[in-house]
């Protein structure tokens, strides 16, 4: 149960896909003009990686690792498939992706009215790719924790998107310098809310503080996502005396 | 003399700057920023995406009437992912430390956006000579932009370049260190990155007016 809180958290804060490895970017930049299309993609992601990691992690667990065929046999348990690991993936997500869009469109319109056009985006957003790699590369153990972390992963990037639209929608009545309106601004932008997002970089290696607290503190941040410089600076500052505590744990016994 | 038409030659000075992936189509950003912590990386990850979307969109190009259009992008990605495992296979063997500072990067050319957007917009409607220079220039437009964040980032992040230093040595305070210069450790950070494309962005709008945005 602890895992699945702290890989929770770990990929929502602190390997946000936006601010700590720039995926999914690209849609990221286009789409984020307006905080409701940014929500319907969003939650598209979300919905994706949901779907498509843990059945990626099916794949190379049964098919695609060194030694991953020998339920087949003995004679087969030496393969190692993994070279074959981008081409699966991806052609994973694509089916996956228009499964999906032909699936909601029968049963639910209305949800393919507000995902619909974002789904196909998807099959290409690098996102989604990125949490299958990430999954294999990180050696998640089980399909649940595989679960867990396209699901908080998706999660990280919808807030990501939304806090950046949400600030775009704003910033257009500021006087921004012109060459910098537009997409110069938001790079900017998002580069500060990534420096924000590194001071959560503490917050699971804090000595006794148990996970409720570290979820506690996470619910406030959620909610101030935009948040003000006071804030921002008061959970560094938390961070930080927490990195202290840890340091000192380490060194003491020495 | 000409090897290239004046045509043929735009197709690969345009994407070099007016043109730019990277500032202007705002495509593939995710790669652009995430490697370009040291400037070896950034060169290898340019190299790759030459290959491949040189390479890719031959073969779209070759195939685009034969393709229907239903399915077009699966076929797409599987050519992708193809080019993709080739070279991840070749970086893997060859240079594998390398390999490792990657690690998931090359996998995640196969979505980096540059590729599915000139597939689309130009190998299929063209051919495959002209989607050859077309691939190219992109391509070094979008590498130009990493080597300049690279060199930028290693240079004022550890002071060292392709991993040998140029500014001195840190620790025995040789060269510039001696004047009481001091890494900036905050572009080895991944935002960095970020707010370094911003400036190139900035710097490039304000030297060509005409690509300023309606905000």
């Amino acid at each position: 149960m602890l895992e699945h809180v702290e890989l929770f958290f770990k990929s929502i804060f602190i390997d946000n896909m936006v601010f700590a490895v720039f995926l999914g970017m690209c849609s990221y930049l286009a789409v984020s003009k307006k905080v409701s299309t940014a929500v319907g993609l969003g939650a598209a992601v979300i919905f994706v990686l949901g779907v498509t990691v843990p059945l990626n992690w099916l794949l190379d667990q049964y098919l695609l690792q060194e030694g991953a065929l020998s339920w087949m046999g003995p004679e087969y348990a030496d393969y190692d498939l993994s070279f074959l690991s981008f081409i699966m993936f991806i052609a994973t997500i694509a089916t996956m992706v228009q499964l999906v869009e032909i699936v909601v469109e029968k049963f639910s319109p209305a949800l393919y009215n507000s995902l619909g056009i974002f789904l196909p985006l998807i099959a290409v957003n690098c996102a989604i790719l990125g949490g299958s790699l990430f999954m294999q590369a990180r050696e998640i153990p089980s399909l649940g924790l595989a679960f867990n972390y396209g699901i908080s992963s998706g999660i990280g990037w919808f807030l990501a998107i939304l806090a950046i639209a949400a600030i775009r929608e704003k910033i257009r009545y500021s006087n921004v310098p012109p060459p910098l309106r537009g997409l110069g601004i938001t790079f900017i932008i998002t580069g500060l809310m990534g420096i924000g997002f590194q001071s959560f970089g503490g917050m699971l290696t804090g000595g006794d503080s148990g996970p409720a607290e570290e979820a506690e503190q996470a619910e406030v941040i959620r909610t101030e996502i935009p948040a003000t410089e006071a804030a921002e600076t008061e959970d560094e500052i938390k961070s930080e005396a927490q990195d202290a505590v840890s340091y000192n744990d380490l060194t003491n016994p020495n | 003399m000409a090897l290239l038409s004046k045509k043929d030659a735009n197709l690969i000075l345009d994407p070099l700057a007016d043109n730019n992936p990277i500032t202007i189509q705002v495509l593939g950003i995710c790669s652009a920023l995430a490697i370009t912590a040291e400037l070896k990386a950034s060169v290898v990850m340019a190299l790759s995406v030459i290959f491949v979307l040189g390479l890719g969109n031959v073969v779209i190009s070759l195939m685009r009437n034969i393709i229907p259009s239903k399915i077009r992008i699966i076929v797409q990605l599987i050519v992708i992912a193809t080019l993709v495992i080739i070279v991840d296979q070749v970086l893997k063997a060859f240079a594998y430390e390398l390999s490792k500072t990657l690690a998931v990067f090359v996998g995640l050319i196969i979505t980096n956006c540059i590729i599915m957007g000139r597939f689309e917009a130009f190998a299929l409607g063209n051919g495959p000579w002209r989607s050859f220079l077309d691939g190219i220039g992109n391509a070094l437009g979008y590498g130009v932009i990493l080597i300049i964040v690279g060199f930028f980032r290693e240079l004022l992040g550890s002071g060292t370049l392709f991993g040998y230093p140029v500014l001195g040595d840190p620790i025995a305070k040789t060269g510039l260190y001696a004047t009481g210069y001091e890494n900036n450790g905050f572009m080895i950070i991944p935002p960095a990155a970020l707010i370094v494309v911003g400036v190139i962005i900035w710097v490039q709008r304000s030297r060509n007016r005409a690509l300023i945005e309606e905000n």
